[in-house]
């Protein structure tokens, strides 16, 4: 019993850091049509640049992890300034070259951080576990947990009750439409585009003490914002949610009960949306 | 035509003369690398090319076939059984890999299948008892049809250009049938070809099938020339290696992949006797690619060559083009 309830809750805190990739994946994929394939990377290099803030040059937590998601906020922006940009309107060659971008990063990381894996100590404040209904709760799981649905409804109050939410949903449903009306859908790009690559950064540090960072971090990550964002719908924020939690349950359950297939087991609610709801559960339209 | 038949006779001739013209086994086994690699990039380039679906998920069937074939071996089956079995192994994971990435087409096509290749990896990695892991799993001995020794680099060689030419044969039939124009037609027009009686969706799923077995088959020659498979062979990098080999070469004809596949190879073999950074250096050609030359190398190139020339000498004015204004400057 006190197995699974452990179990439930690493599946909630691992869907929250989730929640933090595929969050901006879901967007960018929405508004720029792009599946962003340096998702992955981004959270990585939020990993390893986080780890470099925070055990290195010792800032607290809290800023090495703000310092990180800015760090690949610019990533972001550059990159989407310098090469998509120029790419608009050719879908494959921005697949590519977000592609040949995330080759080029994880090469990159390997060179600067080495392929040793970096553990990154919980923070002293958030360190050990608090026992409840006799289970133990590891403290920082809980905050991952805290931070994921703060990050979440931060992201509704801002795509529901502010202008520039009300932008990027005009964007998200009729581009050409929007920009009839007067809203530059290109500055949204960019902005949607560093905010994305932000929560990924931030989910990078977010997620180091509990998965440690490693080359490989990013091609372990991108499959999954892939099959969140198909299992819940491209754009839609609350089908991310929804996916992420899922995919935390059937990532973390599987490994405990079919560890040789753990990957293998993502598969089925993917078989099962794609049959049945190809557009995805939340998603309005067909990818 | 004739100049075409000539070209192709010569071609003939200079791929079955490989082993004379190139001196020592390591070039040879090169060569015999190629043509796997190009089998792999035609079964790529019938979907980029002519179904107009970018896969970035191909490793993993090709893998699938490789793992299917050394896991028989391992377990003590022939050669026959094992190849026939891996075939029959990667033509079913095909039919359930196409069946899911086709619900969707263009952008989601993409993402499904990198997702679907992805989860083959994790198979492959995961799966100790069935895969052996990280660790592998090796092939004792390469079959000896008709008494060859494959074991000899030449020997292998050839084996595979039979093989290669096969595959070639199969998809030039299969490309310029009245099946491959209708599958053009799904590519340029699918509404039109829906209005037409076609059925869009089967004739995709047709050209995935096509597409794996051409992939299966690379996957076992491949599998029988490193006498060894392990997931890295699945990662998204390969995956991504076979779609530059195809838009590299040029998608769209039979020649660009197999010129692509041999680019690529070579690059790679010449690049990680001098560098390390294979990986960096893969990652700047696509971007390069993509960003100056889009409808591949060759055409790409010309291109790039004749702005330079025109960069380097301005074309003469056309008649009448000069602007009046500048007419009467000193």
């Amino acid at each position: 019993m006190s197995l699974w309830g452990i179990l439930a809750i690493n599946s909630v805190a691992f869907g929250g850091l989730l929640f933090l990739l595929s969050a901006g994946f879901s967007l960018i994929f929405g508004l720029m049509r792009i599946p962003n394939l340096t998702h992955g990377s981004m959270f990585m290099l939020g990993g390893y640049v986080g780890a470099s803030l925070y055990m290195t040059w010792h800032l607290p937590f809290w800023l090495a992890a703000l310092g990180s998601a800015a760090v690949v906020a610019a990533f972001g922006g550059v990159i989407e300034r310098l090469l998509l940009r120029r790419l608009s309107g050719s879908i494959l060659a921005q697949v590519l070259v977000t592609l040949g971008i995330s080759f080029i990063v994880a090469d990159f990381c390997l060179l600067t951080w080495t392929g040793d894996p970096i553990s990154v100590t919980t923070p002293p404040a958030l360190a050990g576990g608090v026992r409840a209904f006799g289970l133990f709760f590891t403290i920082y799981r809980i905050a991952i947990i805290l931070v994921a649905c703060a990050v979440a409804a931060l992201l509704w109050v801002l795509l529901d009750k502010t202008r520039l939410g009300a932008m990027i949903r005009a964007g998200v449903d009729d581009p050409e439409m929007a920009r009839v009306v007067g809203i530059r859908v290109s500055r949204l790009f960019t902005i949607v585009f560093c905010l994305g690559a932000a929560l990924a950064g931030f989910g990078g540090i977010m997620g180091a003490p509990v998965l440690t960072v490693y080359p490989g971090l990013d091609t372990d990550m991108l499959p999954l914002a892939l099959v969140i964002v198909i299992l819940g719908g491209a754009g839609s924020l609350l089908g991310s949610l929804v996916g992420s939690f899922l995919i935390g349950f059937v990532y973390n359950f599987g490994q405990a009960m079919f560890p040789e297939l753990a990957y293998f087991v993502l598969f089925l609610p993917m078989v099962l949306v794609l049959a049945l709801r190809p557009q995805g559960l939340f998603g309005r339209h067909a990818s | 035509m004739t100049a075409t038949r000539a070209a192709l006779v010569v071609a003939l001739a200079a791929l079955a003369a490989v082993p004379w013209w190139v001196q020592g086994d390591y070039y040879i086994s090169v060569a015999s690398q190629i043509l796997i690699y190009a089998i792999f990039a035609l079964g790529v380039d019938v979907l980029i090319g002519y179904a107009g679906l970018v896969s970035l998920g191909h490793a993993g069937l090709f893998g699938l076939a490789g793992y299917a074939a050394a896991v028989a071996l391992a377990g003590g089956s022939g050669h026959f059984g094992a190849v026939a079995l891996a075939l029959a192994v990667a033509l079913l994971g095909t039919a359930v890999f196409a069946a899911l990435s086709l619900r969707a087409t263009g952008i989601g096509f993409i993402m499904i299948t990198l997702a679907l290749g992805q989860i083959l990896w994790g198979l492959a990695y995961r799966w100790v008892s069935l895969t052996n892991g990280d660790n592998g799993v090796g092939v004792a001995t390469r079959p000896m049809p008709f008494g060859l020794d494959l074991e000899v680099a030449s020997h292998f060689y050839f084996a595979t250009l039979a093989v290669f030419l096969l595959a070639l044969s199969g998809a030039w039939v299969f490309v310029h049938s009245p099946f491959g124009a209708s599958l053009k037609g799904t590519r340029d027009q699918p509404r039109r070809m829906t209005a037409l009686g076609y059925n869009v969706w089967l004739i995709r799923y047709f050209a995935c099938l096509f597409s794996g077995l051409l992939t299966a088959v690379a996957g076992i020659l491949f599998v029988y020339y490193t006498k060894f498979i392990s997931p890295p062979t699945l990662v998204l990098t390969s995956s991504a290696e076979a779609v530059l080999m195809v838009i590299s070469g040029g998608s769209g004809t039979l020649l660009g992949p197999i010129v692509g596949a041999a680019l690529v190879v070579i690059v790679k073999n010449v690049a990680s006797a001098y560098i390390e950074r294979w990986n960096m250096l893969l990652g700047a050609i696509f971007v390069a690619i993509v960003v100056f030359m889009p409808e591949g190398l060759v055409p790409g190139s010309v291109r790039l060559a004749q702005w330079a020339l025109k960069a380097i000498r301005p074309p003469p004015a056309p008649a009448g083009g000069s602007p009046p204004g500048r007419a009467g400057a000193p």
